[in-house]
Order: C-alpha cells, then structure tokens, then sequence
C-alpha cells in the first residue's frame, strides 16, 4: 500500500516536472511566491502547523508571518496557529512548549537566537513533531527536519559583486557599509561575503557601521557614517527596512556623489530602483518568503509527500535560497514578491 | 502615595484593628484580603482560559510550560519586591542578567567547569550579578546618586559589557553536567520550577520574618525615622540592591539552562516586567509596604494571559493592552486603598 503510494507520487513528481519546464518565467510571476501549481497541492491528510516568529518590528519580519498565513490559507488541509512574534527567547521556548503540548503535527519556527531555541526544538522532534527551520539556524542537525534558509554570505557576494563591476575603473573608490545587528552570525557572514567580493577586485571597505534592522537606527547610524566619511564612492545597506532611515539621512545630508545598494529587497527600494529617483540603484535579495516556504515543506513532510520537481522522494534537509541582484533591468521579475516596508 | 510614608509600624498590625467601614473595602484593606484580590484575577484568568481553550489549558503539560516561563522572571521579581520596599528601585536587572549570562558561559568559564565541575558556572553568576548589584547598592547608598539613574547607567554599561565579553556573539554551553541538572524533574517539577518556589519561599521568610525584613520595611517607608531608630540605612541599602543582583545572577542561571546558552541580548526588559508584576502584587513603588506572595501572584497572572493569548492564536499587541490595563487597574486600585488606610 505504502509502496504503492509512492509510486503515485513519484509519478505525480514527474508529470509536475514536465508541467514546469513547459513554464515561462513570466508566468510564474503573477502569485505571492511564484511556485507553480502542482500535483503536490492536491489536498491530502490535514497538519495542524504551529508557526512562531520573532516581533515583527520590521518590515521584512512582518512580511515573513504575512507571507506564511497567506500560504497557509491557500491550503484546505492546513490549520495554521501563529503565536505573535517575541524577542525574548523565555517567551518563544514556552510558544514551543505549548505546541508540542497541543500535539501540532508540525512546527515552522524562526528563532529569536537559533541556538537558544534548539532545545526546546530538540524537545519537539522527540516528541514526533516535524519541525521546521526557518532563517536562523538551530545548532543542532538532531533539531530540525528540514532547514530554509537565506543566503547571508551570498548577499555580501552578490552586493560586493555589483560594486565591483560599477567601480572596476576606479581603484582608489571608497566603499561603505552599513550593517543590521552586529551580533547574529547572519550580519557576520553578509559582511564576510561582502569584503571577500570586493577583494576580488582589490577594494576594500573603507567605512562601516551597524545598525538595527529599525528605520531610526539606520537614520542614526548612516547620519554618523555620513560625518565619518566625506567622500563615498558606493554604499551597501544591509537591510531595506534601516535603509528607509539610511535614505532620509542621506536626503538630509544633500550627498550625491554614491551610488547605494540594498539588501534584503523591500518593494519601495525597488520601485525607487524602477523610478531611478534616489540613491538606491539596485538591491539584494534576502526573500521574506521563507516563512511560507516552510509552511508548504512542513505541508509536504507530514503528508509524505515529495518536494515537486526533485526526483528525491523525502524533502530535503535543507533548502537555501538564492541572493539575486536586482537592478533596474530586472527589477520587474521580483517586485511581485518583494515586502512592503 | 506619599501618605503612606508613615504606615511603617502600622504595617505589623494593619491587619488586626478591623476598621469598620463596609465589609468589603476592610477586606480588602488587609494584606490577605490585597492577596484574595490577586487570586480572584488569577482565578479569573484561568476560568477564562479554561473556557475558550478547554482541556489545552487544564492540561498538567501546560500548568508546567507556564510555571517555567514564571520561574525566570519570578526569581528576579522576588528580588526586585525587595528593593521597591526599601524604597528603591532597579532598571538595570535585564542588563545584570545578560551579562551574568555571558560571564557564566564564556569559553574559559566553560573550560574550568568542565575540568571541575559545572556549579562553577553557576558560582560565576551569583558572583557577577551580586558584584553588579553591589556596585549599584555603593552607588545609592554612599555615592548619593537618585536609584533610577544609577540603575540606568548599569542597564547601558552591564549590556555593553555583555556584548564586550561575548563578541556579541551566542555562547553555547557545552557542560553537559549543568544541563542534565537543571533539566531534570523533581517529583514530576521541574528544577526550574523548585528553584522558583525555593526562592520566594527564602524571601517571604526574609521579608517578613527577620530582622532584615523588617528593616527593610523601616527603611522603605521613612529613611530618617530608620536612621534614627538605629538602622544602617545606607548599609542595608547596599544589601538590598545585592541581593537583587544574586537574584539576577540566579535567574541568569536559569536562563542559561532553559536556553543553553548565553547572550548579550537575554533578558531584554525584563525591568518592566518585573517592575509590574511587584506592583499589581501590592508592594508600594514608594517603598514601605511590600509581599512576597503577591510578587509571585503578579508574575504568575502575567504569564498565565501570554499562556490564554498563545493558546487562543491572540496577537501580542493585544496581550500588551491588556497588560497595560491590568497594571492601571492595579495601580488605581493601590492608590484608593492606601489613601483609605492612610487617613
């Protein structure tokens, strides 16, 4: 019987397949998410899905709660139970408690600090729940079924990639960054992919600042930035929510003589970007989809079924997703599933 | 709130002369009468939880998940009733409580516990929060600086040393002896729990049957008369505010368990919580007045309407509103029933 389904499915996996390569990517574009329509989507055994994020005091982090209900409500067999995000890890692991003594089928979790979360996730698995996790990783393998996660490094590549290619010419530019909160490895690595890019074309980072993710702590920091430094030649915002605040300082400050890049890709930054009208001349993707990426894969574990295009019949342990660079060429292709800051 | 000022003695025997005035307000005038109010609210809340979430609220699973979320948050306002009863007050707990955190679990702290044993670790965060609350007691006390300032400078400076130590980075704890202690169960309890209920037993019986307590009232309620009468007032002043910073230190202990790790950012306003779970539990901001009993009633309401709003998929920002509520109505009703016992 169990083999037998199986067989369904792989079938089913490979008939999706076709379905997709037939696709063009415009078509694709149309829906919140892009994914196209597939066997998969066939209601199946319902899965209550316990999902828990941090506050949403930014945008991206309101668009990643936002984004999973969406998904969640797309689907006849899910029950989706969100607890309001939090930023004390006490509050997050009793969320988690309460989930696993609810008996949800699955959780899709986005730690506050994935280390101090991976106990009670741990906890989870034991206790026969599929867990999910989403952006911030746990520091355990044992702790998650599957992992989605963003590509931090490959934000600072991308970023660094583009200022090199606008500044090849220009061996002495300077180049700024403002970074989000110094102390979660993602900062860490966006920043390493960052200075590893750039060295790629014998540039380095002259000036750099972190701020909080928050509008008034990217005014703060790029006010400073802007004192610091009275000649900038490009500049990488870590994140489209701060950079609302980067934005106004640099209005306030009359400096034009930079170009800016993003990051994370908010839907303003990148109509700024299609209107061509302010310093922001390109973004880097961090998609604020993942939250509802882990919904369907926590869909997908607990019905058993496979991921659509891969002929692998268990989902994977762990999906990253790509950093593009948005500029005005392509903006068009991802402002569909950009987030309103 | 002023008025209250001079309840001190009266304190003792509030409860004996039966003021008569309508039954009920002399209740709840009492101190047991200010309790039956808090269970009355507790007992409230948790009808209300039984009713919109039924058997996943009645459920021993999670009477437990919301005794452990307390636990934390409990041992820090056991310590904070004290030092609002002294006529104190802290800001900086949150702050004492990441660094205790980070100091207990840096790399070489792990290393000495791990070659010895692991209650090194917890030695490392008593010490750290009692040395922080000693600097902030030395501070008040002798250096004459308003509490709500010089707390506020150790919140910026203990998080900025925090984050110093820690590179602000997670610092995961890798002793497997601390962890299997405090994830243990006693009796179906778990450890963090016990240590809760150890705690505020520890301080009822040190806030209301010692000499420290009794001091402590003393000082609270009028610092001159104290002094007088023969207290050390800026010596117990000291105390107090360093036996919150042990408290900080244990609590930070707890944290490190429940999470294993520690962080610069544990411990983020928990002032505030705690500041209101000791004031909607009876104890004067004004100092000279304050109960244990209904320190840990505050904490446990708290936790118990972030437990009913998880359960029932309510959104945070509404659960701040109706804290916000209950800490006004709280207040308000203080305020009446000091001006009555005070007239």
């Amino acid at each position: 019987m169990q083999l037998k389904r199986i067989t369904l499915l792989v079938a089913a996996s490979a008939l999706a397949l076709t379905a997709c390569t037939g696709n063009t990517p415009q078509s694709q574009g149309g829906d919140q998410g892009g994914g196209a329509k597939v066997a998969n989507d066939e209601p199946g055994d319902k899965v209550v899905i316990g999902f828990s994020a941090p506050a949403a005091d930014h945008g991206w982090m309101a668009a990643i709660t936002d984004a999973a209900k969406k998904e969640a409500g797309k689907y006849s067999d899910v029950e989706l139970r969100v607890v309001e995000g939090t930023n004390d890890v006490n509050l997050q692991i009793s969320q988690v408690e309460t989930f696993i003594n609810d008996k949800v089928d699955a959780i899709v979790l986005l730690p506050f600090d994935g280390a101090a979360l991976t106990p009670v996730a741990l906890k989870a698995m034991k206790a026969g729940i599929t867990v999910i996790n989403v952006d911030r990783q746990f520091d355990s393998p044992f702790a998650a079924r599957s992992t989605v996660l963003g590509d931090n490094y490959g934000m600072g590549v991308s970023a660094g990639t583009y200022v090199c290619e606008r500044l090849k010419d220009k061996p002495n530019a300077v180049v700024a960054e403002i970074a989000g909160i110094d102390s979660l490895p993602l900062t860490q690595d966006r920043s390493k992919g960052f200075a590893e890019a750039l060295s790629g074309c014998g540039l380095k980072v002259g000036n750099r600042v972190a701020a909080e993710f928050t509008v008034e702590s990217g005014e703060r920091a790029a006010a400073n930035l802007l004192q610091a430094a009275p000649k900038i030649d490009a500049l990488w915002n870590h994140d489209d929510d701060q950079g609302v605040g980067v934005t106004a300082a640099i209005k306030n400050s009359g400096r034009s003589e930079f170009f800016m890049v993003g990051g994370a890709g908010s839907a303003n930054v990148m109509r700024e970007i299609k209107a061509d009208n302010g310093p922001h001349k390109a973004t880097v993707i961090y998609p604020s989809t993942q939250g509802a990426d882990g919904i369907r894969l926590a869909r997908l574990a607990v019905q058993n079924k496979s991921l659509g295009d891969l002929v692998e019949v268990e989902i994977p342990r762990q999906v990253q997703l790509y950093a593009p660079v948005v500029t005005k060429d392509n903006v068009d292709r991802y402002l569909p599933t950009a987030f309103e800051s | 709130m002023s008025e209250d000022t001079a309840a001190v003695p009266a304190q003792q025997v509030k409860s004996a002369p039966a003021k008569k005035e309508s039954g009920i307000s002399a209740l709840l005038g009492s101190p047991a009468g200010r309790n039956t109010g808090l269970v009355v609210a507790l007992v409230l809340l948790c009808l209300g939880g039984v009713v919109t979430a039924g058997d996943r609220f009645a459920d021993v699973d999670n009477v437990l998940t919301i005794l452990r979320l307390a636990a934390v948050i409990g041992v820090v306002s056991v310590g904070m009733t004290f030092v609002i009863t002294g006529g104190g007050i802290d800001l900086s707990v949150g702050a004492i409580v990441a660094l205790s955190s980070v100091w207990a679990t840096t790399l070489a702290t792990q290393g000495i516990a791990n070659d010895s044993h692991w209650i090194v670790m917890v030695f490392t965060a008593l010490l750290v929060g009692g040395a922080c609350g000693l600097v902030n007691g030395a501070l008040i006390a002798y250096g004459r600086v308003v509490a709500f300032i010089a707390t506020l400078a150790s919140l910026a400076a203990a998080r900025g040393l925090a984050e110093i130590i820690s590179n602000r980075k997670t610092q995961i704890v890798n002793v497997p002896g601390f962890t299997a202690f405090f994830d243990a169960s006693v009796l179906g309890v778990p450890v963090l729990v016990v240590i809760f209920a150890l705690v505020a037993a520890g301080g009822w019986v040190l806030l209301n049957r010692t000499t420290f307590g009794r001091r402590t009232f003393a000082v609270g309620g009028n610092p001159e008369a104290a002094r007088l009468a023969g207290i050390d007032v800026r010596r117990h002043t000291v105390m107090l505010y360093t036996l919150l910073g042990l408290c900080c230190g244990l609590a930070a202990v707890m944290l490190i368990a429940r999470t294993t790790t520690g962080s610069a950012t544990h411990g983020g306003l928990y002032e505030l919580d705690a500041i209101a779970a000791v004031v909607i539990g009876g104890t004067l901001l004004s100092g000279g007045r304050g109960t244990i009993a209904g320190t840990v009633f505050g904490v446990l309401i708290f936790t118990t309407l972030s437990n009913v709003f998880t359960l029932n998929n309510l959104s945070i920002s509404a659960q701040a509103v109706a804290k916000g509520a209950i800490i006004v109505v709280a207040v308000l009703l203080q305020q009446r029933l000091a001006r009555r016992s005070g007239a």
